[in-house]
This record gives C-alpha cells, sequence and structure tokens, in this order.
C-alpha cells in the first residue's frame, strides 16, 4: 500500500516518544510538587520529591534529544517536501504566538500593578495611607535599576545578535557555509553573554524576589524572558553543529528559519520589556 | 517511503494514526466522564434533602470533612467535565477523527504532535485524581476551590500540596491542547484536498479551525496566570497578595480571559456537529452556509472582549460594567444567526428523525434556553442578584450539559457507523435519548427556581425553602443515571456486533460530506489518491 502514495505529505512512522514524554511529564511534576512541599506525604510516602523530579526532568531531555533527532534525520532524507515545509511554518508561527500569549499574561500583571498600584498594607495605619494618594510605582522603598547601565548595554547585545543571526541567513541562502558558522557562532556567543549580563544584574538586585508586587512582576517578567534567550540559544546551537555536519541547503534550511524566527520573537519580547519595565515602569 | 503498522498495543501506543489517536481520546473521555458523573451523582444525593447527611455516611466522614469533600466535588466536577470529558471528545475525538476526513487529507500535519497531545492527557488526568487524594487544607484531602481556583482559597486557603498538583494538572492539559489546537490550524490551512477553498469547508472543520484559534490565543494566558499561582504559593511572590502590593482580582481577569473564550471552545465544535447533522436528516443543504462560518468566527472574536462579565460583583466602576454588558448582548446576534440558520434548514426540509437528529433538535431547543438565561446574566444589575446562585448553574449546564454534551451523544450516534463500521439499536437509542432528555431537565430546569429563591452554588446545604426542587433534581439525577448506564448499553451492543453493519453512508443523500465516501470503518490510511472538490 505505500507504494500507491500520491501525495506529498509525510505520514510519520509510529514513534515510543509522545508515551515516553507522558511518564517523564508526570514524573517531572508529581516530583517538582512534592520537592517544594518536601515534608507532605503522597500514600504516606515522602522525601521522593526531588528524585523523582530529576528523574523525570532528565526524562523529559532525553525525549526532546531523541524526538528532534529523529526529526532532523527525516527532514535530511526527503521527507520534508515543500508542503511539509509549509506546514512546518505555519507550526513555528502559532507556536510563537502562543509564547506572545505567554508573555501578555507576565505584561498584564505589571501593567495592571504599576498603572493601579495598590499600597502594601502591612498594619491599618499603612492602609490608611492609600487613602492619603501615596499608592506609587515603583513602590515605595523599592530601588529600581538604572535601564541605560547593563540594561542597555543587554539591549545592544540582543540587537546586535539579531544581525548576526541575518549574517548566518543570508550566508546561508548563497551557499557561503563559512560565513553562517561566523554569523551563527557570534550569536551564540552574544546570547550567552546576554544570559551572563542577566544573571550578574540579578545577583546585584536591590530588591527581592519574594515579598513585594515589583520584583514578583521583574523577576517573573525577565526571568521567563532569560529561560527563552537560553532555548534560543541551544537551538541556535544546535543548527550550528547541524551547519557543521553538513546538514542545510540554500534553498532547504527550515530547522535554521525556525531559531532565527525564535531568535527574534526573544529580541522583540525584550525590547518591550526594556521600554516598559525597565524605562517606563522604573 | 515506507511504513510501518504495528500491531497490538504498539499501534496505539505509538500510533501516528490521526484515527487511532481520534478513538484513545473518546475512550478517554468517556472515562473521565464517568468519574465526573459519579462526582455529580455524590452531590445529588447529599442535595436532595437539606442538612449534612449523605457524604458523612456514604464516606465515613466527619461533618466538617463532608462540608470540605462536597467542594472538593464541585470542583473536580467541573475540571473534569471541563478538560477531561468535553474538550477531549469534542476537540480531540471528532476533532482527530473526521477534520481530516473532511478536508481530504491523508492525516494530521503533525502526526507525532497529535499523539503526544493525546499521551499528555493521562498524566493530566492522574494529577488532578491524585489532587483529590493529598492535603489540601487543615489536613483534609483535596482542593475545593471551584474550577476557578480564584485567590485566595487557591494561594493561602489550600496550603497543602493538592492545590500544587491540580495546577500543574492544568499546565500539561493545557500544553496538550495548545499543541492539538496548532495541528488542527496547520492541517485545515496546508492540507485541504485540491479544490476545497475555506468556502467550501464542511463547517465542523471551520468549528475546529476557529476553536484551535480560540486555544493558542487564551490557554497561554491561564499558564501564565496558574504560574504566578504557583509561584505565589511556593516561592513567596505576590501577585495575588495584598500584603505585598497584589491584587486577587489579578487573578479573575487573566482566568477569565482565558475562561470566556474556553466556554465557545467546548461550544463551537458542537455547533458544528449539529450543522451537520441537521443538515443530513433535513435532506438539505446548511441555509446561509457562509453566515453560520462567519458567526462562528464572530462569536469567537467578540468571546475574548468579554470576560468581565463573569466578574460583575468585584467592584467595577460602572463604566466598565457597561461595557462588557453591551459587548456581551452583541453575541446573542451570531448566535441568533445560528439558531435560526439551523431552524431554516429543517424548514420544508424532509426530516427523518433518527436519534442524531432527536439529540440536535434537542441540542438546538435547550441550547436556547441556556442561551436566554446568559441574556438575563448578562445584565451587571440583575447578575448582582443573581450571581453565584443555581440560575447560573442552571444557566450554563443547559449551554454546556444540555448542550455540548447533547452534541457528543448526537456526534457519537451520528457516526458510530462510520468509526465502528457497526450501527447502534435504533430502539434501545430512542429509549436512552428519551430518558436522557427527560433525566437531564428534570436536574437543570427546577435550577433556575432555586436559584431565583435565592440559593447558592457551591453549598453542601440549604434552608428549607429550597427542598422541594432540590427534591425534584436530585430524581432527575437517578433518572439521568439510567440515561447513562443505557448509553453503555447501547455501545456495547454496537460494539460488540460480529458483524459490520453499516453502510459506506447509512444516511442517504443528506450526508454529503467526504468521510461517508469511504468505508465504514475507512481504511488504515485514507486518500492515498487526493480527492478532487469541484
Amino acid at each position: 500500500m505505500a507504494g500507491d502514495v500520491k501525495h506529498d505529505y509525510h505520514l510519520v512512522n509510529p514513534s515510543p516518544w509522545p508515551a515516553v514524554m507522558s511518564l517523564a511529564v508526570l514524573f517531572l511534576t508529581v516530583g517538582a510538587v512534592f520537592t517544594m512541599k518536601s515534608d507532605a506525604t503522597l500514600f504516606g510516602m515522602s522525601g521522593f520529591g526531588s528524585y523523582l523530579f530529576v528523574g523525570g526532568f532528565l526524562g523529559v531531555l532525553y525525549t526532546m534529544f531523541a524526538w528532534w533527532k529523529d526529526v532532523i534525520k527525516e527532514g535530511e532524507t526527503g521527507d520534508h517536501t515543500p508542503v511539509v515545509q509549509i506546514g512546518l511554518r505555519y507550526g513555528m508561527i502559532l507556536f510563537i504566538a502562543s509564547e506572545v500569549m505567554f508573555f501578555v499574561a507576565w505584561f498584564w500583571a505589571f501593567f495592571s500593578s504599576a498603572l493601579y498600584p495598590h499600597l502594601q498594607f502591612e498594619s491599618l495605619v499603612a492602609f490608611w495611607d492609600v487613602f492619603q494618594g501615596e499608592a506609587q510605582w515603583p513602590p515605595a522603598g523599592i530601588e529600581t535599576f538604572d535601564p541605560w547601565h547593563l540594561p542597555f548595554m543587554n539591549t545592544l547585545i540582543l540587537l546586535l545578535s539579531g544581525t548576526t543571526v541575518t549574517w548566518a541567513h543570508h550566508a546561508l541562502v548563497e551557499g557561503d557555509r563559512e560565513g553562517a558558522k561566523k554569523g551563527l557562532w557570534l550569536t551564540v556567543i552574544l546570547g550567552a553573554f546576554f544570559s551572563c549580563v542577566q544573571a550578574y544584574e540579578y545577583s546585584h538586585a536591590a530588591f527581592e524576589f519574594s515579598g513585594n508586587i515589583y520584583g514578583a512582576t521583574f523577576y517573573m517578567a525577565t526571568g521567563f524572558h532569560g529561560f527563552h534567550v537560553l532555548v534560543g540559544t541551544i537551538f541556535l546551537a544546535v543548527c550550528l553543529g547541524r551547519v557543521y555536519k553538513g546538514h542545510f541547503k540554500p534553498d532547504h534550511h527550515f530547522g535554521f528559519e525556525a531559531a532565527a524566527w525564535y531568535w527574534h520573537f526573544v529580541d522583540v519580547v525584550w525590547i518591550f520589556l526594556f521600554f516598559c519595565i525597565y524605562i517606563w515602569g522604573a | 517511503m515506507a511504513h510501518e503498522n504495528p500491531t497490538g498495543w504498539r499501534r496505539w501506543v505509538y500510533s501516528t494514526n490521526h484515527k487511532d489517536i481520534g478513538v484513545m481520546y473518546l475512550w478517554f473521555s468517556f472515562f473521565a466522564g464517568m468519574i465526573g458523573f459519579a462526582m455529580s451523582g455524590l452531590m445529588r444525593m447529599e442535595l436532595a434533602e437539606p442538612g449534612v447527611q449523605f457524604l458523612p455516611e456514604f464516606l465515613g466522614i466527619t461533618e466538617d470533612h463532608a462540608r470540605h469533600m462536597f467542594n472538593v466535588l464541585t470542583t473536580g466536577h467541573g475540571l473534569i467535565m471541563v478538560f477531561f470529558m468535553v474538550m477531549p471528545a469534542l476537540i480531540g475525538g471528532f476533532g482527530n477523527y473526521f477534520v481530516p476526513l473532511m478536508i481530504g487529507a491523508p492525516d494530521m500535519a503533525f502526526p507525532r504532535m497529535n499523539n503526544v497531545s493525546f499521551w499528555l492527557m493521562p498524566p493530566a488526568f492522574i494529577l488532578l485524581l491524585l489532587s483529590t487524594v493529598v492535603d489540601g487544607t487543615g489536613s483534609m484531602d483535596g482542593f475545593g476551590g471551584g474550577w476557578t481556583a480564584y485567590a485566595p482559597l487557591s494561594t493561602t486557603g489550600h496550603p497543602g500540596p493538592s492545590m500544587d498538583l491540580a495546577i500543574f494538572s492544568l499546565h500539561v492539559a493545557g500544553a496538550s491542547s495548545i499543541m492539538g489546537a496548532i495541528n488542527y490550524i496547520t492541517t485545515i490551512f496546508n492540507m485541504r484536498a485540491p479544490g476545497m477553498t475555506l468556502h467550501k469547508m464542511p463547517l465542523f472543520s471551520w468549528s475546529i479551525l476557529i476553536t484551535a484559534f480560540l486555544l493558542v490565543l487564551s490557554l497561554p494566558v491561564l499558564a501564565g496566570a496558574i504560574t504566578m499561582l504557583l509561584t505565589d504559593r511556593n516561592f513567596g511572590t505576590t501577585f495575588f497578595d495584598p500584603s505585598g502590593g497584589g491584587d486577587p482580582i489579578l487573578f479573575q481577569h487573566l482566568f477569565w480571559f482565558f475562561g470566556h473564550p474556553e466556554v465557545y471552545i467546548m461550544i463551537l465544535p458542537a455547533f458544528g456537529i449539529v450543522s451537520h447533522i441537521v443538515s443530513t436528516f433535513s435532506r438539505k443543504p446548511v441555509f446561509g452556509y457562509l453566515g453560520m462560518a462567519y458567526a462562528m468566527a464572530a462569536i469567537g472574536f467578540i468571546g475574548f472582549v468579554v470576560w468581565a462579565h463573569h466578574m460583575y460583583t468585584v467592584g467595577l466602576d460602572v463604566d466598565t460594567k457597561a461595557y462588557f454588558v453591551a459587548a456581551t448582548m452583541v453575541i446573542a446576534v451570531p448566535t441568533g444567526v445560528k439558531i435560526f440558520s439551523w431552524i431554516a434548514t429543517m424548514w420544508g426540509g424532509s426530516i427523518k428523525y433518527e436519534v442524531p437528529m432527536l439529540y440536535a433538535i434537542a441540542f438546538i431547543l435547550l441550547f436556547t434556553v441556556g442561551g436566554v438565561t446568559g441574556v438575563v446574566l448578562s445584565n451587571a444589575g440583575a447578575d448582582i442578584v443573581l450571581h453565584d446562585t443555581y440560575y447560573v448553574v442552571a444557566h450554563f449546564h443547559y449551554v454546556l450539559s444540555l448542550g455540548a454534551v447533547f452534541a457528543i451523544f448526537a456526534g457519537l450516534y451520528y457516526w458510530v457507523g462510520k468509526m465502528s463500521g457497526k450501527q447502534y439499536p435504533n430502539f434501545l437509542a430512542n429509549v436512552q435519548f428519551w430518558v436522557t432528555f427527560i433525566g437531564v431537565n428534570l436536574i437543570f430546569f427546577p435550577q433556575h427556581f432555586l436559584g431565583l429563591q435565592g440559593m447558592p452554588r457551591r453549598y453542601v446545604d440549604y434552608t428549607d425553602a429550597h427542598a422541594y426542587w432540590n427534591k425534584i433534581s436530585s430524581y432527575g439525577y437517578l433518572v439521568t443515571l439510567v440515561g447513562v448506564l443505557l448509553f453503555i448499553v447501547v455501545m456495547a451492543i454496537t460494539l460488540f456486533k460480529k458483524k459490520k453493519d453499516c453502510a459506506d453512508n447509512p444516511w442517504g443523500e443528506g450526508a454529503t460530506t467526504l468521510e461517508w465516501t469511504l468505508s465504514s470503518p475507512p481504511p488504515f490510511h485514507q486518500f492515498n489518491e487526493l480527492p478532487k472538490i469541484k
């Protein structure tokens, strides 16, 4: 029957990875709960949380590795016909759209707190201050970062990495593999540099993560962005490895394009973070 | 291109076949639905009479514990029916099985991701079930804060690990749905058969397309909101805690920005199924096909800008309320387009009252009842009185239980012959319909009266004044229980038949979509040569 197929769609072979992923996710989540609530019991047992969590986490990582290895193999052996590539494009665009909506939640929390600040009332006396009109953003006692110091440098780093990834893309399209390597190396290095600067900045913050709404919105929004930078850097590093392995053709390199789209998305989120939280919110 | 077709357990666990995955979704939905239905039975038995007596006796727990247990049951019932019964059946089940068939595609765009969408549902469900057997609050098990999980009941109100498990359950179910939604949109945009333009596409595919967009755009916001719950609970952030400058109302905004599209996510695929059935058994094309498609798009769009009508009692200012009243009422317009188009489809048609058609007509009738009470509730002034009463419970059960769930029954009877090759026993199925129809109306119609009397929802007990209609409602549950048991019997008789007795197209000339051109059941891989649409 397989010989009769008269269309270009990709009928994927059966695969164990979805079911393995399912099991790993169960371990990861149950493990995470009983790591956070380490003295709680499940069916009379306790103290197993962190083992389950690490096991589940490694399982998820391994499954993603094996799954995408299969995808790359299928792409390199001709399963990704032009029509399948269009489908992959739709998929990536929609995935990024869902990521945008995820960040909408964090920006919503930020703007709702920054535009309509509530006073932190520790006592009734402070609660009265609300009516004195002293609720403010940033909240009293919060010393924010100077946006034109490290945050501005990070903005330049990310914008520059957006140009280097475009350099790599143009090089790939023109069949200049050495240029693609250079552009990608620079992009990965700039991405890693951004993450280091962000970690340095966090370690010098004058406000806490917990106990105040400024720290909550700041760290969760920039933190999830930072996580996306890490993911994007890994995605680009994988593409770099694939260039070394001889993958990608001038007219067929959607894996690279998806990484570049993702990187630009991460870039745009940062621009919004920089202008809204770092400049306007300070 | 070699393609393996494994047998035995690997066929299902390793599946990359949209029909097998759709069937797994339907079975999953069935088992989850049975658990959710049993939970509602425990609640109805407790509410049969004033006082707290059934749960303590039945479960052997103290009266205080029973009060908490009742709240755990309402929460579990809501979450299970929304995320683990209706959505897997309508979107995962029928969507998977029939969207590729209807658009003339050999499979979904991402068959392997399709399978992880399904296989994330069991761990999500296990997480939710585990949450009912670990510490919730005050050394009592389970989360009892309602499916909406408002802070602070979901933060400081339930400090135990139960709520954390429920949060992760929603994370995992949400990831599953987002991947599923991406798959549907890509499939429908990229894999329609040659000649099938969007404006020729069957309405069920349209409904799944619009539903998928709602999922992609609304679920990530819920993911953000429950992540905030998670960090508030475990890492000391104060998103919803006023003592740290946060705001519990923020959670309600984020939740309902997801939650309102979510109710359309549940009803739009039902609209799609009903359109097919009404057209098939009236032997006429759907009246106003394009209007029907764009009415669904309009409902989906407006669904994103009406969320605060769930929050009239939180202290919104009057201008905000006025906006949300007006925007909410606007939804009645495209919804009216659909109701009247279904009626116009039947008008002058040669109607055959097969069981799917009975369910579809009941859907139109009962959904309209729920829609009309929805217009009542959309008034901020009226809602101040009716908010959190049984009037609301009656309203959303008329649109969902007697709407979405009736569409699931309708779809099952319409397509079970196509999926299994075996047709249901007609007489017993007719009995099943009438018993269920009478039963669910007995449950929910009296709840309008209870709500107007002022009986609040999510309470284990009530004053003697509410006893009469509560008794009737609980009797209604017993009738529905017979209906559900009959449903199991009907399906068992169907599936255990030795002989495949369903024709390729058992419904005649009214059934015009592509799935009826294939054998019953369809081949493992259909459309190896793509169909051409004129």
